[in-house]
């Protein structure tokens, strides 16, 4: 039986102006009954174009097959048989420009809702079968050290301890997860499940080493040379904030997205227990229109903040965050000011922020990247005041790997070298996830690593 | 040996005092001028805090603080036996040594527990090492065998003077600089207002200055921003690039306001220093 109805079966939501007050989950999740009359939207497309845009190759038409027929368990194993993080990606996936973009009925409506999907068949899996105990996986003999314990590292070590790997993975921060716990906000990823994803590695044995920075405390050469590693997967992020070199930069109340979400997620600071110190501002700006953008600015409506504005230099086309992200931003009060870009921070004479300065944009002729180049509107400067400045513009490769492991090569943006197998110019060294490409998504950064493992398997299987 | 279990604790005077730390991992590759960041407990905040020392034989680290904000309160209840949560580390770059054949190095107040490490891996680097301490009197004087064992001129100052020579380093080395003495290099180590003046000195004679500057900072790999500063109108972060800088192009004014950044939340945890030095956290 298949389901005609052209839009998707909406999201339980927590309430906008409820939520934006906590940071408990928005999205609540399908029911069962949701689930299994979403699925029966699917058309069973022969070419199944979905699979063709997830960097992972799930196969799709078949798990939601088997939520149609109720068969939730079965719909899990499916998907475990090529993603390592389900529960975290039908949360934070941009499936509109993957899976759910290729989807036939995104024609004349809605797509199927697989991101959603996804998500019920993982919690409803973590629910029913969370508590079945693992055994550990019966070793093959090799040692495999894994530099970061993000999406990237995450997933490769997963696939090398189901096929017998010894993995170790080193974590700079004091706890795992990366971007997962100390960028993306409980309310959007919650730790637990995170913390759950981990526990299950754990349990298969996988051994995790925090507060370990490998570049200083160790290097990759050493983990090879002394400590019996016979191969490595680097999987260290993008690191380095950048700023937009505009004056006033400097003054107290400017902050990168990072510092502001890593004090939140990693640090706790909108719980009181924690000490963790933290601006509370009345009127924020945060500036770029991403996921991290996004992420900043419901946080900083979260922490009491009365006017949160996102600036962003061109038009509500181009932004690049997920439509779902913009979408509950709007919802939750936050003030969107297109075609905007910052050309000065204001600041009192003690050197607190006090403004942002402004200029108009329009949009002229496409750039080097296709989008509508952004061009300033003379004359149309003006003053936004605010008392914190969120710089939310992307970032620069860290290059503390590159520059101390023997003769490792960079590739043409500065991130690690490597072929399309994950594979440096050093035998045995992998990489992949923003390291190698810059700040990207989280199933990319899954998608490298689970490329670098089967790299790793072929490599010490010669 | 538990991982980070304090092993030793001396106190040096009325606020400040002495821990080893068992961090193996960290102790294996720790170097002068290098720092590590701690957490306490699973509650507290990250901190940096320059190394005082390292022994890679026992792994353990050399922390020397005085007690005077929320982390350090929480530090002072922590005794033998007991552990911190986390210590990362060695971060940053380490002290520049090589190619120097005589140099002076200045401590003020707590930050002559830092230029301990320096001033001494400087000497048994073959680097000719002037030292000189300074403290607001008599009863703050730290360290003072330790550097004479490990320097070959010291020089102790107290603004009052209670103890050693009366007056501030900077008109000791000023002194030392005019009766002929040569240095390749100042380095500064102490309260942002003590280097910006030390490194002026240096620079009114053409001696290069080094200063070793602290900063808010989360992570110390580069990734939260928090630390940057404004070197020679470029921004650098602390953590990878520093934490010493040539003094001459230090944006002092700018350090020093951002180092006063979340001074009001401080003194507010100060304010609540039965809650904090009740031990609750530890001991319950």
């Amino acid at each position: 039986m298949i389901n005609l109805v052209r839009e998707k079966n909406p999201m339980p939501e927590q309430a906008p102006d409820i939520r934006n007050k906590n940071f408990l989950e928005v999205a609540e999740g399908y029911t069962e009954e949701m689930a299994v009359n979403e699925a029966m939207r699917c058309l069973k497309c022969r070419k199944k174009p979905c699979m063709s845009g997830c960097p992972v190759m799930v196969k799709i038409p078949d798990f939601i097959a088997k939520v149609a027929e109720g068969e939730f368990e079965e719909a899990y194993q499916i998907i475990s048989e090529t993603s390592s993080l389900p529960a975290i990606c039908g949360r934070v996936c941009p499936q509109e420009n993957q899976c759910e973009g290729k989807c036939v009925h995104g024609k004349k409506g809605e797509p199927v809702a697989i991101g959603r999907l996804e998500r019920f068949v993982a919690d409803w899996h973590a629910a029913n079968y969370g508590d079945e105990e693992i055994t550990p996986v019966e070793g093959n003999g090799h040692k495999v050290a894994v530099i970061g314990a993000g999406p990237a590292g995450l997933a490769c070590a997963g696939d090398l301890v189901n096929k017998g790997y010894e993995v170790t993975v080193y974590e700079s921060l004091h706890k795992t997860g990366g971007v997962l716990v100390y960028g993306i906000p409980q309310f959007r990823l919650p730790k637990e499940i995170v913390a759950a994803e981990v526990a299950k590695l754990e349990a298969k044995g996988v051994k995790f080493v925090t507060d370990a920075i490998v570049g200083r405390a160790i290097t990759v050469d050493e983990l090879m040379e002394e400590e019996g590693f016979e191969s490595v997967f680097i999987g260290t992020g993008a690191g380095l904030p950048a700023f937009m070199k505009i004056p006033g930069e400097n003054l107290l109340g400017v902050c990168s997205a990072n510092e502001y979400l890593t004090r939140i997620n990693l640090m706790k600071a909108y719980l009181p227990e924690y000490d963790t110190p933290i601006q509370y501002a009345k009127n924020i700006a945060v500036v770029g229109g991403g996921n991290v953008a996004m992420d900043a600015a419901r946080c900083a409506k979260r922490m009491g903040a009365e006017n949160v504005y996102i600036i962003y230099r061109r038009s509500a086309e181009e932004i690049p965050a997920r439509a779902e992200e913009i979408h509950h931003a709007v919802e939750e009060g936050i003030d969107f000011r297109y075609l905007t870009n910052p050309v000065a921070v204001k600041g009192t004479e003690d050197g607190h922020v006090c403004g942002i300065e402004c200029v108009k944009m329009e949009l002229g002729e496409p750039d080097a990247s296709g989008r509508r180049r952004p061009v300033e509107i003379k004359g149309s400067n003006f003053i936004l005041d605010v008392d914190c400045v969120i710089m939310a513009i992307g970032t620069k490769l860290n290059t503390l790997i590159l520059d101390t492991t023997n003769e490792l090569a960079a590739n043409s943006k500065g991130g690690i070298g490597t072929d399309a197998g994950a594979a440096t110019n050093r035998p045995g060294i992998f990489a992949g996830g923003d390291a190698v490409t810059g700040a990207a998504t989280v199933i990319k950064a899954m998608g490298a690593g689970k490329v670098a493992a089967a790299g790793i398997d072929e490599f010490l299987s010669k | 040996m538990k991982m980070f279990e304090v092993t030793y604790k001396r106190r040096l005077n009325s606020n400040m005092v002495w821990l080893k730390i068992y961090a193996p991992l960290v102790a294996r590759k720790a170097r002068p001028g290098q720092f590590i960041i701690l957490r306490t407990d699973e509650y507290g905040e990250r901190i940096p805090l320059t190394m005082a020392g390292h022994d890679e034989k026992d792994g353990t680290i050399d922390l020397i603080y005085a007690a005077v904000g929320r982390t350090t309160m929480l530090m002072d209840q922590l005794e033998v036996g007991d552990c911190f949560a986390d210590i990362v580390g060695p971060l940053g770059k380490p002290t520049h040594m090589d190619g120097l054949k005589r140099v002076c190095v200045v401590g003020g107040g707590t930050g002559n527990a830092l230029a301990y490490p320096l001033a001494c891996g400087m000497h048994a680097h073959g680097v000719e090492t002037v030292m000189i301490e300074g403290f607001k009197n008599k009863d703050l004087v730290i360290l003072e065998d330790e550097f004479r064992a490990g320097v070959d001129e010291l020089y102790v100052m107290t603004d009052d003077g209670s103890y050693g020579e009366k007056g501030f380093t900077t008109a000791k080395l000023e002194e030392l600089i005019q009766a002929g003495e040569k240095f390749d290099e100042v380095i500064a180590v102490g309260p942002p207002m003590m280097m910006k003046f030390t490194c002026q000195i240096a620079e009114k004679y053409g001696i290069k200055s080094v200063a070793s500057l602290t900063a808010y900072m989360i992570d110390g790999t580069g990734m939260c921003g928090g630390c940057r500063c404004n070197i020679g109108g470029e921004d650098k972060f602390v953590c990878v690039d520093g934490p010493e800088f040539d003094g001459s192009l230090v944006d002092w004014d700018e350090l020093i306001k951002r180092s006063n950044y979340y001074k009001d939340q401080e003194a507010e945890d100060r304010a609540h220093v039965c809650r904090l030095t009740g031990g609750v956290r530890y001991h319950d």
